[in-house]
């Protein structure tokens, strides 16, 4: 991870644009094969049922690129987000983390699955354990570090999302946005190559929003891989290196946030654009 | 009176309510590791357990627990010549003390399938976004959090095993039921003060156990 106050260079996606620079956004220029993928999506296919929540989504992201999902609800976005450390199944495709393919079950999929961070929209923090332990479960458990060692590395965690404060206190007695800056504490003390963000502030009271999004938008210029399901388009238009659209369980559009939100290309995405963007 | 006082001398009833305790808390302790076994058995997601899970629990909850008493003592010991013990006595004791956690444990089997049942979804779903395997989520995560939300059942099943360990009488377990028997026989005369001091025993032993889970349930509720 680089310590680079930008976008870390080889992370950028579009070679006229990164997600901070907004001036030269009118050149749009459509989303190129990253140098190093990290995240490899391949004809993914899944039903639920008789429903086809995602249709022959092709995706790739490098590493250290920011990629915000957004789409209408029902696009099958948060789904995706979930296959990748597949808390969903697939039908069929590949998805692959750093070269290696997802295994069906067991202890390799637990092994890949510590690579891959998740935050979920209702931070799902163990609620029998205290929020230190929280954040020293994986380390200790999955990674196999001491104790001592993970106490120390998850307190600096703390401190670096600001809840250091609350260590020893429980997550019910926590705010929303404080227990979201912890479940990213807790993805962050694994290690893991990428970070994946499901709806992270959807659930949180709107004060709060802004607390997490400042977190993910350090982590962002920090040099993490992230892939993001979100509303918040300030954000997307703030931290991310490419949009990418879905509608109906398929990805209808990608670009550089810019040219996404100035210059929609497809119908669907300019009808989603013009409800949530009027307010 | 007097007659009351000669007739404790003669029985030892503190020591039938000895036995009535080691056969509550030995019983109580194997139905939750048999009972453990049976619930994450129903929970795991592989079919054979799932099945043999369920089956446990409908055919041992639905069997009278006279019958599964009789069927250790007699079909087990007795015919099958399976004993755990040398002498008689404390054989039958160790078979009452299967017979009692086989059939409760279905019983715990089914209060902590309530109690996992407490546990949201996500708890899980994080657990193994950090790479914790299936059996490792049950340990650290899921049971722990289910014990809580079934402590108030477990609490009931407790109790209905500690007055449950009557029927062992009937194989001939020293309890204090067995001797409540042998004392009515010959002094029906104290019907009714044997009666009270029996109940009054059971009140004792249970009452506390009653209050202490409910203090526990209080305090141990997982805040969400």
């Amino acid at each position: 991870m680089t310590e680079s106050h930008d976008a870390s260079p080889g992370a950028s996606v579009s070679s006229s644009t990164t997600s901070l620079d907004a001036s030269s956004a009118e050149s749009s220029v459509a989303p190129q094969q990253v140098a190093e993928p990290l995240v490899v999506l391949t004809d993914v296919d899944k039903y639920f049922g008789q429903l086809h929540v995602l249709q022959n989504i092709n995706l790739t992201i490098g590493k250290g690129e920011v990629v915000v999902v957004i789409g209408p609800s029902g696009s099958g976005k948060s789904t995706l987000c979930r296959a990748i450390n597949r808390l969903e199944t697939i039908q069929s495709g590949s998805i692959t983390i750093d070269g290696k393919e997802m295994p069906e079950e067991g202890k390799g999929l637990a092994k890949l699955r510590a690579d891959v961070g998740m935050v979920f929209q209702s931070f799902n923090l163990f609620a029998h354990k205290t929020i230190l332990e929280n954040v020293t479960l994986g380390p200790v458990k999955v990674r196999k570090k001491s104790p001592a060692e993970a106490r120390r590395r998850g307190l600096e965690l703390l401190t670096r999302v600001g809840i250091e404060a609350q260590a020893d206190k429980y997550p019910a007695q926590l705010s929303g946005g404080q227990q979201q800056r912890v479940a990213i504490a807790r993805a962050l003390a694994m290690d893991p190559k990428v970070i994946l963000f499901d709806e992270p502030t959807s659930a949180l009271d709107p004060e709060m929003v802004n607390e997490v999004l400042d977190v993910m938008v350090d982590l962002a210029r920090q040099g993490m891989t992230m892939v993001v399901v979100t509303h918040e388009m300030g954000f997307a238009r703030k931290a991310a290196n490419r949009v990418v659209f879905m509608a109906d369980g398929q990805i209808t559009e990608e670009a550089d946030p810019e040219t996404f939100f100035t210059a929609p290309k497809t119908a669907r995405a300019k009808d989603f654009l013009s409800k949530i963007l009027t307010h | 009176m007097d007659a009351l006082r000669t007739l404790l001398s003669e029985y030892d009833v503190l020591a039938a309510f000895w036995m009535t305790i080691k056969l509550a808390v030995l019983s109580a302790i194997g139905s939750l590791i048999i009972g453990t076994v049976v619930a994450v058995c129903r929970v795991s997601p592989v079919a054979v357990l799932q099945w043999f899970g369920l089956t446990y629990v409908t055919l041992v909850r639905n069997t009278p627990l006279t019958l599964i008493v009789f069927f250790c003592a007699f079909g087990m010991s007795n015919t099958l010549g399976l004993t755990l013990a040398p002498t008689i006595i404390e054989n039958n004791f160790r078979w009452g003390v299967v017979a009692l956690s086989i059939y409760h444990a279905s019983f715990v089997a089914e209060a902590l399938r309530s109690g996992i049942n407490t546990v949201p979804q996500g708890q899980a779903e994080a657990a193994r976004a950090l790479g914790l395997a299936f059996m490792p989520t049950l340990s650290t995560i899921i049971l722990p959090q289910a014990f809580r939300g079934a402590i108030a059942p477990l609490g009931n099943t407790l109790i209905a095993l500690t007055k449950n360990t009557t029927v062992v009488a009937t194989i001939g377990v020293a309890e204090a039921a067995y001797v409540m028997r042998s004392m009515l026989e010959f002094n029906i005369s104290l019907l009714y003060a044997i009666f009270i001091i029996m109940a009054a025993g059971f009140v004792i032993l249970t009452l506390p156990v009653g209050i202490f889970f409910t203090y526990l349930s209080r305090k141990l509720t997982v805040q969400r």
